[in-house]
């Protein structure tokens, strides 16, 4: 489980988080969402450690980050597996590279045995063995994303974090990314947190959902409240989507 | 201002470059892909353009060469000492900026553009030592470029001044040997090594800091062939000053 307790962080005198408080389940996909410059991507770097909050501290399971040492925080980065927006695939090496990359860095496991949990992990995220040997530039949107979900669980980590995981990806292969995200954090039972804008992935897998704006926790609660809140901001941008309008038509209309 | 802070913000990389070590067994694969890439890959246009201008020396000197009483064999040794003491440590490594320097920029700039080296940092990794720390070590092979550049463009030159004719094979051997000071190759060596760690540093140091996308990944990658060509020449002015006055 990982607490937050008032983080706030500001960059050249313009606080962009002001104040959140919560906490994410284990074993849980938790959801932030929220607008574009609603403090999500900065909120999210605060707890993967890439930001350090100018006030407030991050619990991990019952240890504050801020009192770690700067030993204990870096194998503290070893148990976090992180999904980027784009990939972030190492170009200059193949699908199996960048998958073999944080066991070469982090265990003394044999080259044999590196192999056979990167077959494995591959395997899970259904790529197929022809692309284990491509580049990443070689290889589609969706399967990079696979790559990308099978490098950051590859080290059996403790938390996975994600961000934006279907931008770039048709409604189809996100629904499969959603599902691989939520199984994983089930087979694992492992923290997971989402930063996402889309509202598919907040009725698929919002087991735990977090409502920023303008840097503030607006609302909390799961995919099955969100739809009947009152809080208008995020009323507002559930419905923003056209989908969705058509959705609160035809619930108000009783059809 | 901003100067001073990206001195500092310079230095502070530095620092970090040489601070928590990448696991051994990957740096060294590193370290080897950064020698084929930065030096082995350079050599082609180093020895292109080496062999070309000592040619070019050659003959300058020779059609300057009016004067009877001058000896053709001072046609070697300028050509010598212009190579040497200049051409093959400077010039050639003011062509790297741009080669080399290019290159080091924007493979970092894109690392950091599409959150690879967010990755990096996300592992608990040191992405300044990964990064550049296998680029320093590889540029301390660099005084091996400087070498063959400096045999091609004295070869260049011999050639140029024999088969056109403007010097026999036999002046331009004595000329090559008049006057010799084995100091000049320390001092050629002491700058290119300096120079090497410059290449490798200032480069990386525009790509690790950049901010935007691929439009500010070109414009990094020309401010640090400035700046790195910029650095060069004062760091010439001054070793000269120190080592050779």
């Amino acid at each position: 489980m990982i607490e937050v307790k008032d983080i706030r962080k500001a960059f050249e005198g313009e606080e962009i988080l002001k104040g959140i408080t919560t906490n994410f389940p284990k074993g849980q996909t938790n959801l932030i969402i929220g607008q574009s410059g609603s403090g999500k991507t900065v909120f999210l770097k605060c707890l993967l450690g890439l930001f350090r909050p100018d006030h407030g501290k991050i619990v991990y399971d019952g240890e504050a980050y801020s009192s770690f040492s700067d030993e204990e925080q870096r194998e503290l980065r070893k148990q976090m597996g992180m999904v980027f927006q784009g990939g972030a695939l190492f170009d200059s090496m193949t699908v199996e590279e960048n998958v073999m990359f944080p066991l070469r860095m982090f265990t003394k496991n044999k080259p044999h045995d590196m192999r056979k949990r990167v077959k494995e992990v591959l395997d899970r995220v259904n790529l197929a063995e022809p692309q284990h040997r491509k580049f990443p530039s070689e290889i589609s949107g969706g399967m990079q994303k696979r790559v990308s979900i099978a490098r950051a669980i590859v080290n059996r980590p403790k938390y996975l974090f994600c961000d934006e995981p279907n931008s770039g990806l048709d409604p189809k292969t996100a629904t499969v990314i959603d599902q691989l995200i939520q199984e994983i954090t089930k087979e694992y039972d492992i923290t997971t947190v989402i930063n996402t804008h889309d509202m598919n992935s907040v009725l698929e897998i919002g087991e735990k959902i977090i409502f920023l704006r303008h840097g503030v926790l607006e609302w909390e609660g799961d995919k099955d409240i969100i739809f009947k809140t009152d809080n208008e901001a995020v009323t507002e941008f559930v419905y923003s989507s056209n989908l969705f309008k058509k959705v609160q038509k035809a619930q108000q209309a009783g059809i | 201002m901003n100067y001073l802070h990206s001195i500092g913000q310079y230095f502070l990389m530095l620092k970090d470059t040489f601070g928590r070590m990448t696991k051994a067994s990957v740096l060294k694969d590193l370290i080897f892909k950064e020698i084929d890439d930065l030096i082995l890959g350079s050599l082609g246009i180093v020895s292109f353009i080496s062999f070309f201008i000592g040619g070019v020396v050659s003959i300058q000197m020779a059609l300057n060469l009016t004067n009877p009483l001058i000896p053709r064999s001072l046609i070697a040794f300028a050509a010598r000492q212009s190579v040497i003491l200049e051409f093959a440590p400077t010039l050639i490594s003011i062509i790297m900026a741009g080669k080399v320097g290019s290159y080091i920029t924007s493979s970092i700039g894109t690392m950091r553009v599409t959150e690879q080296i967010d990755a990096l940092e996300v592992m608990g990794i040191n992405s300044k030592n990964y990064l550049i720390f296998p680029k320093i070590i590889a540029m301390l092979t660099y005084p091996l470029v400087i070498s063959i550049s400096m045999f091609l463009g004295v070869l260049g030159a011999y050639l140029a001044g024999v088969v056109g004719g403007f010097v026999t094979s036999n002046d331009f051997i004595q000329g090559l040997q008049e006057d010799f000071i084995p100091f000049h190759l320390t001092y050629a060596f002491v700058k290119t090594l300096v120079f090497a760690f410059l290449l490798a540093t200032i480069p990386a140091y525009h790509g690790y800091y950049m901010k935007g996308g691929a439009l500010e990944v070109g414009q990094a990658s020309t401010t640090s062939f400035v700046w790195t060509s910029v650095v060069i020449i004062i760091t010439n002015y001054i070793i000269t000053q120190l080592l050779l006055s």
